[in-house]
């Protein structure tokens, strides 16, 4: 193994010295790249996102002044306590919290304020509320603060129902959650539905004003990349805000932004994820920053709720580690811990003054961390290393290669006979369909209707979703797009085609997942060996099997500083690429400020933490540091659950 | 040259200084006699309203409006009722307040703006007296009815009418009357007799001036200051009171020794000012009144009006138009006869280095002794500013400029803003323009309204030379200017729309911040649809142009230009707005055409109105997403009949849409329902609505093993499917005895090693055990370390030669117990390696 690593030291510093002319420092740190990370450059404070939002929401409450009740959409509980606390709530008067259920209310407050997202159900059921309070006679005040904006169908609802009079409108913009240091998230999970799917574009303007909201907070950028159709618009209408605000000159703190559609790459969030952060996520679902251990991980009788930031230390050293080596990794932490503890033996009163004052309380903290961290990762251990987890994660990883496609297919079929999992059969399909450029009929049509008998015929209405999204489609014989395109360009205007190749790739997007793959090297040679404990690619993340591709896409761009080279892997993923040169002029570029190696990534449709530790890795190896901003966190159940359509 | 001596030197207390503004332009024949006449302060324009009284019609009067300098603006006969009082808005509009009460807005070229009504009380009982008066609210109209009581709107643009308490004992009209605004309110003072009233929103108070002399017996005229502070009142004995309007302290007091009445009278006082000055105006004589018991008295050939500045009072009669103020401090300091402020002497020092005479230095350096010479610059620079004479303004700037050349670190920004302020107001007081701003007024109005003073005498080029001038920021400045041009220029009858249409895109291409949706907005209303289209092509903001789209009737463009705009809530906007406005059909027709907006108003279907979701579908013949559509109907329908008949839709949906699979599928779905039910009311298990998959398991495992049977034949579930069904529910029964029998009905399609591992999960070794020998030779090795049998899994292993299975069960063996079987591994592990 020593050799092949001096090889890719090497390599790197050549890609650094080109992407960073001046990078020395960089450089002679990354000789030590894997353990420490010493040249970081510092991250702008985003608590400061926090504070905004906090005293823009007390302004508003305290537009109702008198004791209130207030009701909250269920989605926005968790958000909201990152924001601010119940202490907080009370102080400016809010009575009772309740949560929004589109139920009767059973409320005495003389003052009802609503803190909702601007959907149009949740504002005819205010609506109803307050032509119930008319019937009955009953006088109160109603104010409802959308967030993190308002929009004109809620208003029209207000106003077809008759109550528009009688209720009071704000907005909250409340754009963006700090969820870690160098995470944001917009906790908007039905950006990627209501985009993609319904072809709902009112989040647009929501991703441009949080982008427009962290530039006059932090800076100008001095280069804006993206792709997709979504991004590009998202990228119109943030321009629109910036020439419509003032132009501020300040030190810019990011030095790039680059805006991904999530639809360019469904491959990466189908997968199973392996690195501990997304396992978690996978096993127990990551809810804003916090997750819920059962009392199988606590071994005790109740549950625990758990930070998961990098204020969590042990958390941090392992979030972006394969699974396979979290497990060593936390018992020689607790061998060293129980050194630690074991210094009182031999002490003296004096010492164990000392000791007891300066560190039990940090061993202690740690302590409990790490047994709960052990205790998830066991839990996680007994599921994951199962016969049926490794032939799950093989069949993925053959997909991914395009090998044995046969045996995948029977894999498939009999995860669906055997009713294994609802999802996971799903997410099965959805991989076999993308990596294979869609399904020939006759499996098409076999595996469907043997998924239909599993789990019922409403299930039509998920595959006809999936299939306007491109995730699950029957191979089709004859005209490939393309041609298709080229006839009709030589009928009508170029516009015209943009339009309608808009209009194509919406309605069938062609994945070239096997060209792709092998034009950026997404799947490593197979065969050869992958050391997780010393990751060479971001391709750790899949246990070595798989380059996430947004990911990819994200290193080749900042390496060649544009699309440049790229137009055939851009033509595949259907165009819509862009690269603007943003508000900071070139030369101030080449400052060798650390805000100058930082990148913002922005997820439009969410991204998987896999993704978030492939780009730490790929930042530690390029000597910069990424943030990501997404519209939520997903993963491969919330993506597919959100194309269920059985709730509706 | 010589310096012109002061117009007007007293040395009583009071220096006044009278400036002849202009000789004015008109030709009156009877002067003002007779005439209604209104001049807006700040150097605004003047309306004459002549033989205001004549009620026949065939004379009927005629309204005038002039600039400051007598040209004329306007003029047309006035059609309307009689009129009692002219005034001016803040924004240069005319009020006309006619006897019924209604006013009448005229912009200053005559235009009729619109007219609003004092309400019915004063129409009723008709206007006796009004008063126009501004506040930081605006403009306000107060009026004293024939009824003697007072009406009130503190702004006219945002109009709320107060009717203020009545005054008690009041028999006829008062003796006089003004408006006061004081804490945020405006109350009306009134004069009955010799007393005085306060009248505010809910009170009429009783007031006392301080220190009022005894012999007065009524109060016959009254003054409020330019800022509120301050109250003149003058009794019927010929004394002036004059004080704090809050009448809480005299100033002064002084006898005029005239006892009749006078026409008007006015406070002359400038800002910071300590001496209290009033001007009364009697016929042919006008008299200022100070601290001191001596007045200035000033004769008059003509009739005159006063027309109260912030820092004096113009004097506007037929022929002339002059100032009349208190002579700033540093005037006074400079030009005193022998004066040696160190102004006067900078002055002096820089007449003499002109002359090239060595008397220049002797005067600096007697201030640069007395370390003013900064004191000097600062005197000259102020004083230039409140002088007209352009001649005066130079020398008093150039001896400050000399004056500056012998300090270091002197500001120079004071010196450099005055320049350009008096260069804009030397173009602005120009006789064709007609703007007599003085200095102090005009910093107290801002650039801003200048500019917007300008643009409503349509004095366009001016404005933007002067923005230019002073670097005014684009937006509040040439644009602003250009945008008035074009709006303006929009309501030109006479042109085509090419034309103006070119001509304002010319002018207006690199202007920032323009609006062209104003613009058009402006066409539209006066009538010119096609020029507003025009116009609004401009607009690089599709969003902007949306609203005006709608309200033109132009709904496609509109629904084009907001899918533009890439603003989901634009396009909501208009979809909303068109499907009110248009019938179903065209609405519908229209969304085809827009897929954006199409989805959109699904979107909105979806949750408000499900059965105009099914129109659309059908309108477009969208058949698969009508079957979509009752398939997820069918989900909330809780009655059965209802919920077959509505897959049966779907069913037929489906055909049409040639979506053969669907329509089978659902199809079979039916049948499913139904024979769940037939079953839940035979068998009392509760079926309906599971799937195929999950009814099958319920009867196995309830054990109506005929019925999954005929499930799995009817719906021709694959065999492996029935398999593991069948084995799951079997092992889980743990009835064993069938197990064996259904593993030996048939060859399994599934391989038996399900068999083992299913039998090992519910910890039947025995059973297991059964099984492995039928496990095909590749799955042999897992089903012998499945069941814990490490040397039959050796065996398998060793048998079929194969490294990694060896591998498999060596690291399954424990050291202690498997030693030999391990050497035994190993020694075939190395043979297989070699081969």
């Amino acid at each position: 193994m020593q050799l092949p690593l001096v090889g890719v030291t090497v390599m790197l510093e050549r890609n650094v010295l080109q992407v960073y002319p001046a990078a020395e420092s960089v450089v002679g740190s990354l000789h030590m790249a894997h353990t420490e990370w010493r040249d970081a450059p510092e991250l702008p404070d985003f608590s400061l996102l926090k504070r905004l939002a906090r005293d823009q929401l007390i302004f508003l409450l305290e537009q109702l002044p008198g004791k209130k009740d207030l009701f909250i959409d269920a989605d926005l509980m968790s958000p909201l306590d990152r924001i601010a606390n119940v202490t907080i709530l009370k102080q400016h008067e809010v009575d009772k919290l309740y949560k929004v259920e589109l139920k009767p209310i059973v409320s005495s407050s003389d003052q009802l304020c609503f803190l909702i997202r601007p959907r149009i159900q949740t504002v005819k059921w205010i609506s109803d509320l307050v032509n119930a309070d008319k019937v009955a006679g009953r006088f109160r005040r109603y104010k409802i603060i959308f967030t993190p904006q308002k929009f004109y169908a809620c208003e029209t609802v207000l106003e077809e129902q008759g109550v528009y009079g009688d209720v009071t409108t704000d907005e909250w913009n409340f754009y963006i959650l700090p969820l870690d240091d160098d995470i944001l998230s917009l906790e908007l999970p039905e950006f990627f539905r209501d985009n993609f799917l319904e072809g709902d574009q009112r989040w647009v303007t929501t991703a441009g004003s949080a982008l427009h909201l962290l530039q006059s907070v932090y800076g100008s950028f001095s280069k804006v990349y993206g792709i997709g159709r979504c991004a590009k618009m998202v990228y119109e209408s943030w321009r629109e805000l910036m020439e419509e605000g003032e132009q501020r000159t300040r030190q810019p703190e990011f030095a790039k932004v680059f805006l991904v559609d999530r639809d360019v790459d469904f491959v990466t969030p189908l997968c199973s994820q392996v690195v501990y952060e997304g396992l978690v996520d996978d096993l127990f679902r990551i809810k804003c920053g916090s997750v819920e251990f059962g009392p199988d991980v606590t071994s005790s009788d109740k549950s625990i709720k758990v930070m998961l930031n990098s204020q969590d230390k042990v958390f941090s050293e392992i979030r972006n580690e394969h699974f396979s080596n979290v497990f060593g990794f936390l018992s020689q932490k607790a061998k060293n811990l129980q050194t630690a503890y074991d210094k009182r033996r031999g002490m003296d009163i004096q010492q164990m003054k000392a000791f007891v004052s300066d560190e039990l309380k940090g061993l202690k903290q740690e302590h409990r961390l790490l047994s709960l961290h052990i205790g998830a990762s066991e839990s996680m251990m007994k599921k994951k290393t199962k016969q049926d987890f490794q032939e799950l994660l093989k069949t993925e990883h053959s997909l991914l290669e395009g090998f044995e496609i046969r045996e995948c297919i029977t894999y498939i079929e009999e995860h669906i006979n055997r009713q294994v999992s609802m999802i996971d059969s799903l997410r099965l399909l959805c991989l076999l369909s993308i990596t294979e450029n869609g399904l020939l009929s006759k499996d098409y049509r076999s595996l469907k209707a043997q998924y239909l008998q599993s789990y019922g015929i409403k299930h039509l209405l998920t595959f006809a979703n999936l299939r306007q999204l491109g995730l699950l489609e029957e191979q089709q014989a004859g005209e490939t797009l393309t041609v298709m395109e080229s006839k009709v360009g030589k009928l009508v205007n170029d516009k015209t085609v943009g339009k309608l190749t808009d209009a194509f790739s919406s309605l069938a997007k062609k994945s070239n997942f096997r060209a792709l793959s092998k034009r950026l090297a997404l799947v490593p040679k197979s065969g050869e060996e992958y050391d997780l404990r010393v990751p060479r690619d971001m391709a750790y993340v899949f246990s070595g099997a798989y380059i996430p591709l947004s990911c990819k896409l994200i290193e080749q761009v900042l390496e060649r500083d544009g699309w440049t080279g790229l137009e055939e892997v851009t033509r595949m993923l259907n165009g819509q690429e862009f690269a603007v040169t943003g508000g900071s002029s070139s030369s101030e570029a080449r400052n060798k400020t650390d805000a100058q190696r930082i990148v913002l990534v922005m997820f439009l449709g969410g991204c998987t933490f896999s993704e978030i530790s492939a780009l730490r890795f790929l930042g530690k190896e390029r000597g910069c540091r990424f943030i990501v901003v997404t519209t939520a966190i997903t993963n491969s159940a919330r993506l597919l659950e959100a194309l269920l359509d059985n709730h509706a | 040259m010589s310096l012109k001596p002061l117009d007007v030197h007293f040395k009583v207390h009071l220096d006044l200084k009278k400036i002849e503004l202009y000789e004015m332009g008109w030709n009156l024949k009877d002067g003002l006699r007779e005439c209604l006449v209104a001049a807006a302060p700040y150097g605004g324009p003047i309306s004459l309203l002549k033989g205001h009284n004549r009620r026949s019609p065939s004379a009927r009067p005629q309204l005038e409006i002039y600039s400051s300098s007598g040209l004329p603006l306007a003029s047309f006969p006035w059609k309307s009722g009689v009129v009692k009082q002219l005034g001016w808005t803040v924004s240069d509009d005319l009020l006309c307040v006619q006897e019924d009460g209604t006013v009448l807005v005229y912009d200053l070229l005559g235009g009729f703006k619109r007219h609003f009504s004092m309400g019915n009380e004063v129409s009723q009982s008709q206007v006796l007296e009004t008063k126009i008066f501004h506040s930081p609210y605006g403009t306000g109209v107060a009026i004293l009815t024939g009824a003697l009581r007072f009406t009130l709107a503190t702004n006219i643009d945002d109009i709320k009418l107060r009717r203020l308490p009545e005054v008690p004992g009041l028999q006829g009209a008062p003796s006089c009357w003004a408006v006061l605004t004081q804490d945020r309110q405006s109350k009306v003072l009134v004069a009955n007799g010799s007393h005085l009233f306060i009248l505010d929103n809910t009170a009429c108070t009783p007031v006392t001036p301080p220190g009022l002399s005894p012999q007065a017996s009524s109060i016959v005229h009254m003054c409020v200051s330019f800022s509120y502070k301050y109250l003149a009142l003058l009794t019927d004995s010929g004394h002036v009171w004059m004080g704090t309007s809050n009448l809480k302290e005299k100033l002064s007091e002084v006898d005029t020794k005239i006892k009749t009445p006078p026409k008007q009278m006015a406070w002359c006082r400038r800002p910071k000012s300590q001496q209290p000055s009033a001007v009364v105006m009697w016929d042919g004589l006008l008299i200022v009144v100070g601290e001191c018991k001596e007045t200035i008295q000033y004769h008059l050939d003509d009739d005159s009006i006063l027309v109260p500045e912030l820092d004096g009072v113009r004097i506007i009669s037929g022929t002339h138009h002059e100032l009349l103020q208190e002579v700033p401090g540093a005037c006074e300091e400079i030009f005193k006869i022998a004066s040696m402020a160190p102004g006067a002497l900078l002055l002096e020092a820089h007449k003499e280095y002109e002359k090239e005479s060595q008397k220049a230095d002797e005067y600096l350096r007697e201030i640069k002794e007395q370390s003013l010479l900064s004191e000097a610059v600062r005197q000259c620079v102020e004083a230039a500013g409140h002088e007209h004479e352009p001649e005066t303004q130079k020398t008093l700037l150039r001896a400050a400029s000399f004056g500056k050349c012998f300090l270091s670190n002197f500001p120079p920004e004071q010196f450099v803003s005055m320049c350009r302020d008096l260069r804009v107001l030397n173009a602005v007081r120009d006789y064709t323009v007609g703007i007599p701003l003085t200095h102090t007024q005009f910093k107290q109005m801002t650039v801003q309204v200048l500019i917007d003073r300008l643009v409503y005498r349509k004095l366009y080029p001016l404005a933007i030379e002067i923005c230019r001038y002073l670097k005014t920021p684009e937006y509040q400045g040439v644009s602003r200017v250009l945008k008035h041009w074009a709006c303006y220029k929009v309501q030109q009858k006479e042109e085509s729309d090419e034309v103006i249409a070119k001509a304002v895109s010319v002018k207006l291409a690199d202007a920032a911040g323009i609006f062209y949706s104003e613009i058009a907005t402006k066409a539209y209303e006066s009538g010119r649809t096609e020029l507003a289209i025009k116009l609004l092509e401009f607009e690089p903001r599709s969003g902007e142009q949306v609203p005006l789209l709608l309200k033109m009737k132009k709904s496609p463009l509109a629904l084009s230009k907001a899918i533009e705009s890439g603003d989901t809530d634009l396009v909501y906007t208009v979809v909303m707005y068109l499907k009110n406005e248009l019938n179903r059909g065209d609405f519908f027709m229209m969304l085809r055409n827009q897929p954006v907006a199409l989805s959109l108003y699904k979107q909105f279907c979806k949750h408000q109105e499900q059965d105009t979701l099914k129109d659309l579908f059908n309108q477009d013949d969208d058949h698969e997403e009508l079957g979509n559509l009752y398939v997820k109907a069918s989900y909330k329908e809780q009655r059965l009949e209802a919920r077959i008949a509505l897959l049966q839709s779907a069913v037929d949906e489906y055909y049409k849409a040639k979506n053969e699979f669907s329509a089978k599928t659902t199809e079979d779905e039916m049948r499913l329902l139904r024979f769940q039910r037939k079953l839940e009311e035979e068998k009392g298990e509760l079926l309906v609505g599971f799937s195929l998959h999950d009814t099958m398991t319920t009867l196995l495992s309830v054990g109506l093993h005929k019925h999954a049977e005929q499930l799995y034949k009817d719906f021709r579930v694959p065999d492996k499917r029935f398999w593991w069904l069948k084995l799951k529910s079997l092992a889980e029964k743990e009835d064993w005895e069938e197990l064996e029998k259904f593993g030996k009905s048939k060859k399994s399609p599934i391989g038996y090693l399900p068999f083992v591992e299913v039998c090992i999960k519910h910890h039947n070794k025995y059973e297991a055990k059964k099984y492995v020998s039928k496990v095909t030779p590749e799955q042999k090795v897992k089903a012998h370390l499945a069941v814990g049998d490490m040397e039959g899994a050796a065996e398998a292993a060793i048998e079929r030669r194969n490294e990694s299975e060896i591998s498999t069960v060596l690291s399954r063996c424990s050291a202690t117990t498997d030693h030999l079987l391990m050497e035994r591994l190993n020694r075939a592990k190395a043979t297989a390696v070699k081969k």
